[in-house]
């Protein structure tokens, strides 16, 4: 029987979390199935750490080493996951959506003709099978998918960031073994990282956040919650849209390509609660928002909702409190 | 030099939702379907840069069925030259893998040097699309753009990724999908609007592309659904309509978990 193949990612010369989280998923699986889990790591130094990745699951590694760039390109990555599935006839592709993953693992369906399952939460085996659970709809019906490839490969399945703990399992080391495989002829360029920019606020150890979305609607709107952060002694907290826009700093960015946070208490104004800033804070605490879209998916896991401007809510609950401490 | 940008008609977000088990499982919502929200970003930084540039001509392409054409006249009522629509019964049922085949086709069909996507489509929280479709052409494939730069036939992105900002480029042709900050999209003025139903929009079905029958739709569809089901139970908050007392209301609810 194949093996199940898991793309595990390197970023800055580690391997990521939630691929490690996904690879340790996969070696449950292959438990069931008896079976075992290959890995394709990619990068500068990939193949000298691959063999940690035995104390995750993995049996043995495909190791690409080197990249292009500082950082393999998506375009170098889908070029080893192809050759290794060639080369190995796994059951099933397995990646992180991370950017990098969601682009390889779109890359690799293309050019194998695989089905691709995305946004999956949870696999499970069913008929000698894997299957994945995925949400829908931002989250209000839950779906179970499959595959119907005709090769021995079923499909690839995409995985939402942090889905599965990426905690080791036990000590063992993986066979590692190096391939080349054969170059795309038209490669994506990694082109270098923007410094870092934290400007002293962790927002990972606040116990309070004000998190801060478009709805602010500008650069110069955000005294509101400053002032009501501070009044709670916390700090302000943002989202993807508003960090992009330039309105405020990356290091304050709460989500999947932002920080993980989990205070006592998160309040969100203005900010519409998309799966990739839950992510990163669904497990506050306390979590309270305003915004003025009744339907707005943030109202699905508040404990404490407001349909409101946040601009007449938001100066009163800072007075209210300053009035009550 | 030519940009696609694709587009989707997705349902209402603002609608309620529901699945339908007679509908052979397929995901509806109720309420009036529109032009996928991020695609209008996708739009209008074609239309940027078509309006800095010489010669660039924006063409907004579609894979859906006839309703969708409403969402093509948004396209073009926001300012895309003319349009593509792909349109067949037999698309019906198509997952990532078909929709990607259809587009791939209208794209080399069309002879693009640029095509442009949103960060995700609305309904499917899915944005792996424009990696299927560039392996499909054998183009590189650059995502989640914060800022976009075409220039000496090659593009390059600033994007967030995990780690933090980063640069990434290509050569072109290539496939790009846009944040939705990127920019603010234009709205369409009256004018605009009459004029889009004068712009060529050209209807195409499956024969046009020369797509195997199989290869899309239910038939070629390549990740299948299995069962649709309610989600685990979550223990739901309270949400409040403020008839300006909720100020109040939020500092008692925190008052009671002992938050302030
Ligand atoms: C690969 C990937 C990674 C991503 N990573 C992240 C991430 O790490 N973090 C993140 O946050 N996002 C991330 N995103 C983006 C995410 O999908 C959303 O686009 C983003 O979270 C939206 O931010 P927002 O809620 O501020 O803006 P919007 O979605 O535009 O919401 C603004 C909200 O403000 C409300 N509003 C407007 N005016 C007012 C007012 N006066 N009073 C009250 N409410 C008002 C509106 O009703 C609306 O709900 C990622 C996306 C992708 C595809």
């Amino acid at each position: 029987m194949g093996s199940l193949l898991v793309y595990v990612e390197s970023s800055e010369g580690q391997f990521t979390t939630g691929s490690l989280g996904v690879a340790a998923k996969a070696a449950a699986l292959a438990g069931e199935l008896s079976t075992s889990v290959t890995a394709v790591v990619v990068g500068p130094g990939a193949s000298e750490r691959a063999a940690t990745l035995g104390s995750h699951g993995v049996g043995r590694v495909l190791a690409v080493d080197g990249a292009r760039g500082d950082e393999p390109s998506a375009t170098e990555v889908a070029d080893a996951v192809v050759a290794a599935v060639r080369a190995e006839s796994p059951l099933l592709v397995m990646a992180n959506a991370s950017v990098l993953g969601a682009e390889v693992a779109g890359l690799v369906a293309g050019r194998l003709g695989l089905g691709i399952a995305t946004d999956a939460v949870d696999a499970s085996i069913s008929d000698g099978s894997v299957i994945v659970t995925k949400p829908a709809f931002d989250d209000s019906v839950w779906v179970e998918c499959g595959w119907a490839g005709e090769g021995e490969t079923a499909g690839v399945a995409l995985f939402r960031a942090g889905s599965f703990s990426a905690d080791p399992v036990n000590g063992a080391t993986a066979e590692v073994v190096g391939i080349e495989p054969e170059g795309s002829e038209r490669h994506v360029e990694f082109l270098g990282r923007a410094e870092s920019t934290d400007e002293g606020v962790d927002i990972t150890q606040a116990d309070v956040l004000v998190g801060a979305g478009r709805g602010l609607g500008g650069p110069d709107q955000f005294g509101v919650v400053e002032s009501l952060a501070q009044a709670l002694g916390g700090a302000v907290a943002t989202t993807r849209a508003v960090v992009d826009a330039g309105w405020y700093d990356y290091s304050t960015q709460v989500g999947q390509t932002g920080k993980t946070v989990a205070p006592k208490l998160y309040i969100a104004a203005g900010i519409s609660g998309a799966i990739q800033h839950k992510i990163g804070m669904q497990s506050s605490g306390t979590i309270v928002a305003i915004n003025k879209d009744a339907n707005a998916p943030i109202f699905e896991y508040a404990d404490f909702g407001v349909v409101g401007d946040l601009f007449e809510v938001l100066p009163k609950l800072e007075q209210a409190i300053r009035e009550s401490s | 030099m030519k940009i696609a940008v694709c587009v989707k008609e997705v349902p209402d977000a603002g609608a309620s939702r529901r699945h339908d088990p007679a509908a052979d499982h397929r995901l509806v919502r109720d309420g009036d379907p529109a032009l996928n929200p991020f695609d209008a970003h996708a739009i209008e930084a074609a239309l940027q840069h078509a309006e800095g540039a010489d010669g660039v001509t924006v063409t907004a392409v579609c894979m859906g069925p006839a309703s969708a054409q409403r969402s093509v006249q948004k396209a073009l009522a926001l300012g895309a030259d003319d349009a593509v629509l792909i349109s067949d019964d037999a698309l019906a049922g198509s997952d990532v893998l078909g929709t990607a085949r259809v587009l791939a086709a209208a794209i080399e069909r069309g002879g693009y040097d640029l095509v442009l996507m949103g960060q995700q489509s609305a309904d499917g929280e899915c944005w792996v699309l424009p990696g299927v479709v560039a392996a499909l052409l054998g183009w590189p494939v650059l995502t989640q753009a914060a800022s976009l730069s075409i220039e000496d036939g090659s593009v390059r992105i600033d994007r967030q990724a995990e780690a933090g900002y980063e640069k990434v480029g290509a050569s072109l042709p290539a496939i790009v999908s846009v944040s939705d900050a990127i920019n603010e999209p234009r709205y369409p003025s009256l004018k605009a609007i009459m004029g889009a139903k004068r712009k060529p929009l050209e209807q195409l079905d499956l024969a046009a592309l020369d797509l195997p029958a199989g290869s899309v739709g239910q038939d070629g569809a390549r990740s299948i659904v299995r069962s649709v089901g309610d989600p685990p139970p979550q223990p739901g908050g309270t949400v409040i309509e403020d008839d300006g007392s909720a100020a109040d209301r939020i500092v008692e609810f925190l008052r009671e978990r002992n938050l302030v």
